[in-house]
């Protein structure tokens, strides 16, 4: 049932403080009392900052905008869980009440070499863009396009393409991962695009641009399956697998004939 | 002073477009490399606009302050995209359209411009299922449809209950193509801060690098504003947090007029308010409400919980009062009727600030799994927000400040009165007049980008062949870097005691309170004093620590913040000069004797288009009149 509107929480905060990606870091200690269970995770710490303004100490920096789960701007480790204790919810959807009275929380930034800290949990995820940039597309120029319903796409297929597409690009699943890998990113992108008939004709130019160049960033995929776990959109392994074979098949000397499968 | 020439272009109104594109001036493939075009916006406009010049050969700037043009806030959108295809056989059509949107829109908007985005959404369909947007499909394989927020025709398309991020996620890889290409340069975590204007033109813009701190100067031969709505001079509304007025204020400062401002949409299906701390509103999408039943206790101070409420003493307040469209009333209309149940003592959840949005009866009659098809992910989110499970309880849903009508005015070709400044999507006026339909913000905003822009921008720049862009070393540009620079540090040097987020809590209590679901005389008065007063404050108390050199999220807010004071005036002063009721805009001195929305249509039939006279002066009002030639005037009913 509903929450009382005055339960709150005292709680011990131990947050990462680092002024640029150069410099050594620390925890910052604090009690951070009488937390609305209503609030979310970011309000928490929007709490925590007007309260450090109030003593004259900088506030925490931490990357978020549109608070609903879906811009994929946030993302913090909450006591060495990407994104926290909750399945399927992004940092800015979490809320007080899934934590206790007492309870100690240790925030971190994202860590992972591809991902950089810019200031406190704030960090440089342009290793994404670089990924998508080098094929995460299907080139269709605006105004070349025919009828829309001239292209059927099965239902199965549209829903597969979506449950992919579904990535907000957060990044949990590299920090996640113990190898600091972005398969899982990678492969949502790959699983969207080249399951979809229009994904067809780029397809294996796309798969090969796209894993090669997320090897140059990020580590090598192990199969912990711990980016699932962390992943606030619940993307499948099984995009890892069909990126894999994707993968295998555009490195088949004769493209002419594997494009025709 | 500027004119208003709206520059509609002669002829029948469903040949205007076709006549235009025509009469324009074109510029040759191979000399569209030697014109530089700043964009200023990542999101649908923005990104479609960039990647759509750079795929032209233009030479494309383009700025956003998120770390990628992916997380712009069109990503949130999530009910969907109208277009006139008619592909469900049910009478609808490019007219229909129209007609629609210029009804909706409470007869405020352009008919020229409504007419041309009901032709141009039929591309936007092709254009973005053929960039892999996984719209919802049926088993036939083809593109499925629903009807959407007071339409009587199946015209939305959607991809589940994210349709803003698919279409943004199909812009943003449409523009990351052209980076890699090489025709589009990306400047991200960069925040425009003002632009710049030479003898009445448009030169280029200051931005502030969020990393480093550095302000740079840029130049261009043209400048596209795609930076979204004002709605987060509310404070609390369904914006991301980093949305703000600042480039399309500072244009207007430099010269650029500012239409409507007073016009702002309340959404009706948001997450109530839990609490002071709660630092933005949630919505939920309207679609909702196709099988939702919204309802209050008919008795006063009723507070048992929703199970033991007998269906008899439920008050369906919508249905009751509006039989033909019931639950499906467009968004103003539903908001208002919200408002008036809630202060009549009738609102539930435990500040008694909702309404209810019931699933039982469709729950009984479709089954659980169909409306967890339908809406799985949107019940999921409520109940990671309010801690509720929506289909054991009815959720509580209660109106949010959602969407903003007013921007800068802009004529047929999206020009504002600054020659060589657009200004696309949201941050415009045109299109959807006193009230936006639903499902029709990914409609404009892609349209301007992808198939309006392109075309008229070519027009401008045709004439400036052999032109280069103005140098950075033009004293203009120096001036502009002095004042961006001296404004960022000065609020460093303050020393004040309250944070940005209190200044800003206040002001939005202010435009809330008094500029909100109703207006009268009295409380814009009231607003008109008190926002100068918390301004001149703010200005002398706020605190913000830290340098300006380097990361620094207050000192980021702090400029936004001082923008919205003063465009908050601007909005309370249009609010108080409309004394009409029209779609968003309740002024209560104009209503029917039954509470309902009173336009005006002999005194303010036309577009309040305000100039800004410098910081002491009151600003100038210029009118375009509107003319409705074919969708005639006629109360809005929906009774």
């Amino acid at each position: 049932m509903t929450n009382n509107p005055s339960d709150t929480l005292n709680l011990k905060l131990k947050i990462w403080r680092q002024e640029g990606p150069n410099v050594a870091g620390r925890f910052l200690e604090l009690e951070a009392e009488q937390i609305p269970t209503d609030a979310s995770f970011l309000e928490m710490l929007d709490l925590v900052n007007e309260r450090l303004i109030e003593d004259d100490v900088e506030p925490v920096t931490f990357a978020h905008d549109c608070r609903e789960g879906i811009c994929g701007t946030c993302g913090v480790m909450i006591n060495g869980q990407a994104h926290g204790p909750q399945a399927a919810t992004a940092t800015c959807q979490l809320h007080m009440r899934k934590f206790r009275d007492g309870d100690e929380i240790v925030i971190e930034p994202w860590r992972a070499r591809a991902f950089p800290v810019l200031k406190d949990l704030m960090v440089d995820r342009r290793a994404f863009d670089r990924i998508i940039e080098a094929g995460g597309y299907i080139s269709a120029p605006t105004g070349t396009a025919q009828d829309a319903n001239e292209i059927p796409v099965p239902k199965e297929v549209a829903d597969t393409a979506m449950d992919a597409a579904a990535c907000i690009g957060c990044g949990a699943c590299v920090a996640a991962c113990p190898n600091s890998a972005a398969q899982l990113f990678t492969a949502a992108k790959l699983g969207h695009l080249n399951v979809l008939p229009q994904g067809q004709p780029e397809r294996w130019k796309r798969t090969e641009a796209m894993v090669e160049t997320m090897e140059d960033f990020f580590g090598s995929c192990t199969n912990h399956g711990e980016c699932h776990e962390a992943c606030p959109k619940e993307i499948s392994l099984d995009f890892i697998a069909l990126m894999n074979r994707d993968y295998l098949k555009s490195k088949s000397k004769n493209r002419s004939l594997v494009s025709q499968k | 002073m500027p004119t208003l020439d709206a520059k509609i272009p002669e002829g029948p109104i469903a040949e205007k477009w076709d006549n235009h594109k025509f009469s324009m001036k074109l510029v040759s493939p191979a000399n569209k490399r030697k014109f530089d075009v700043i964009v200023v916006g990542t999101g649908l406009a923005g990104a479609s606009a960039a990647a759509s010049l750079g795929e032209l050969g233009y030479n494309v700037k383009a700025f956003t302050f998120h770390d990628s043009p992916r997380r712009a806030h069109s990503i949130a959108a999530q009910g969907g995209i109208n277009a006139a295809k008619n592909y469900r056989n049910d009478g609808d059509s490019i007219y229909r359209l129209f007609y629609d949107t210029v009804k909706g829109g409470d007869y405020r908007s352009r008919e020229a411009n409504v007419y041309r985005l009901a032709q141009v959404s039929v591309n936007i369909i092709d254009q973005c299922a053929a960039q892999g947007v996984p719209f919802a499909r049926e088993y036939g394989g083809l593109l499925a449809n629903r009807s959407f927020g007071g339409a009587q025709v199946s015209r939305t398309f959607y991809a589940r209950g994210q349709t803003g991020q698919q279409l943004l996620l199909g812009a943003y890889q449409a523009l990351a193509a052209q980076i890699k290409a090489g025709s589009v340069t990306l400047y991200n975590r960069s925040d425009v801060l003002d632009v710049v204007v030479k003898d009445g033109e448009a030169v280029g813009v200051i931005t502030r690098d969020l990393l480093s701190g550095e302000v740079h100067a840029h130049n261009a031969h043209a400048v596209v504003l795609a930076t979204g709505g004002y709605g987060n001079v509310y404070y609390l509304s369904t914006n991301a947090m980093a949305c703000n007025v600042t480039a399309t204020w500072r244009a207007h400062r430099k010269g650029a007029l500012f239409a409507n401002p007073c016009f702002s949409q309340i959404h009706p299906t948001c997450i109530p308010a839990s609490d002071e701390f709660q630092s933005k509103l949630t919505l939920m999408s309207e679609s909702l409400r196709n099988d939702g039943r919204i309802w209050v206790p008919r008795e006063i101070d009723d507070r048992r919980p929703a199970g033991e409420i007998p269906e008899a003493e439920r008050y369906y307040y919508l249905e009751e009062k509006y039989p033909a469209f019931g639950n499906l009333v467009p968004r103003d209309v539903a908001s208002r009727n919200a408002k008036t149940v809630v202060d009549e003592g009738r609102g539930v959840g435990p500040l008694n600030n909702g309404v209810y949005l019931d699933f039982a009866a469709a729950i009984v009659r479709d089954g659980v799994e169909a409306v967890r098809e339908r809406y799985g992910n949107l019940f999921d989110m409520y109940e990671r927000i309010t801690g509720e499970d929506p289909y054991r309880l009815p959720m509580r849903i209660y109106p949010a400040i959602h969407y903003t009508m007013g921007g800068l005015w802009v004529d047929y070709n999206l020009m504002t009165t600054v020659p060589g400044l657009y200004c696309i999507g949201e941050a415009n006026f045109s299109d959807h007049g006193a009230n936006r339909l639903g499902a029709s913000a990914l409609m404009q905003g892609l349209a301007d980008g992808y198939f309006v822009l392109p075309y008229t921008i070519g027009d401008f720049l045709a004439p400036k062949l052999g032109e280069t862009a103005l140098p950075l070393t033009d004293p203009v540009f120096a001036e502009a870097l002095a004042e961006t620079t001296e404004r960022t540090r000065r609020w460093t040097q303050l020393k004040g005691t309250r944070s940005v987020e209190y200044y800003h809590r206040e002001l939005g209590k202010i435009v809330w309170e008094y500029c909100g679901m109703a207006r009268n005389q009295t409380g814009l008065e009231k607003a008109l004093s008190e926002i100068p007063a918390l301004r001149a404050e703010f200005r002398s108390n706020v605190k913000v620590l830290g340098s300006a050199d380097g990361v620094n999220q207050q000192l980021e807010k702090v400029n936004r913040v001082d923008d919205f004071m003063e465009f908050a005036e601007l909005k309370v002063r249009d609010a108080l000069h409309r004394a009409e009721s029209c779609g968003g805009h309740f002024r209560e001195e104009s209503q029917t004797p039954e509470g309902e929305a009173l336009r005006d249509d002999k005194n303010f039939a036309y577009v309040a288009a305000w100039g800004w006279q410098g910081a002491d002066t009151e600003p100038s009002l210029h009118k375009e009149e509107l003319a409705f030639d074919h969708v005639p005037l006629s109360a809005r009913s929906y009774k």
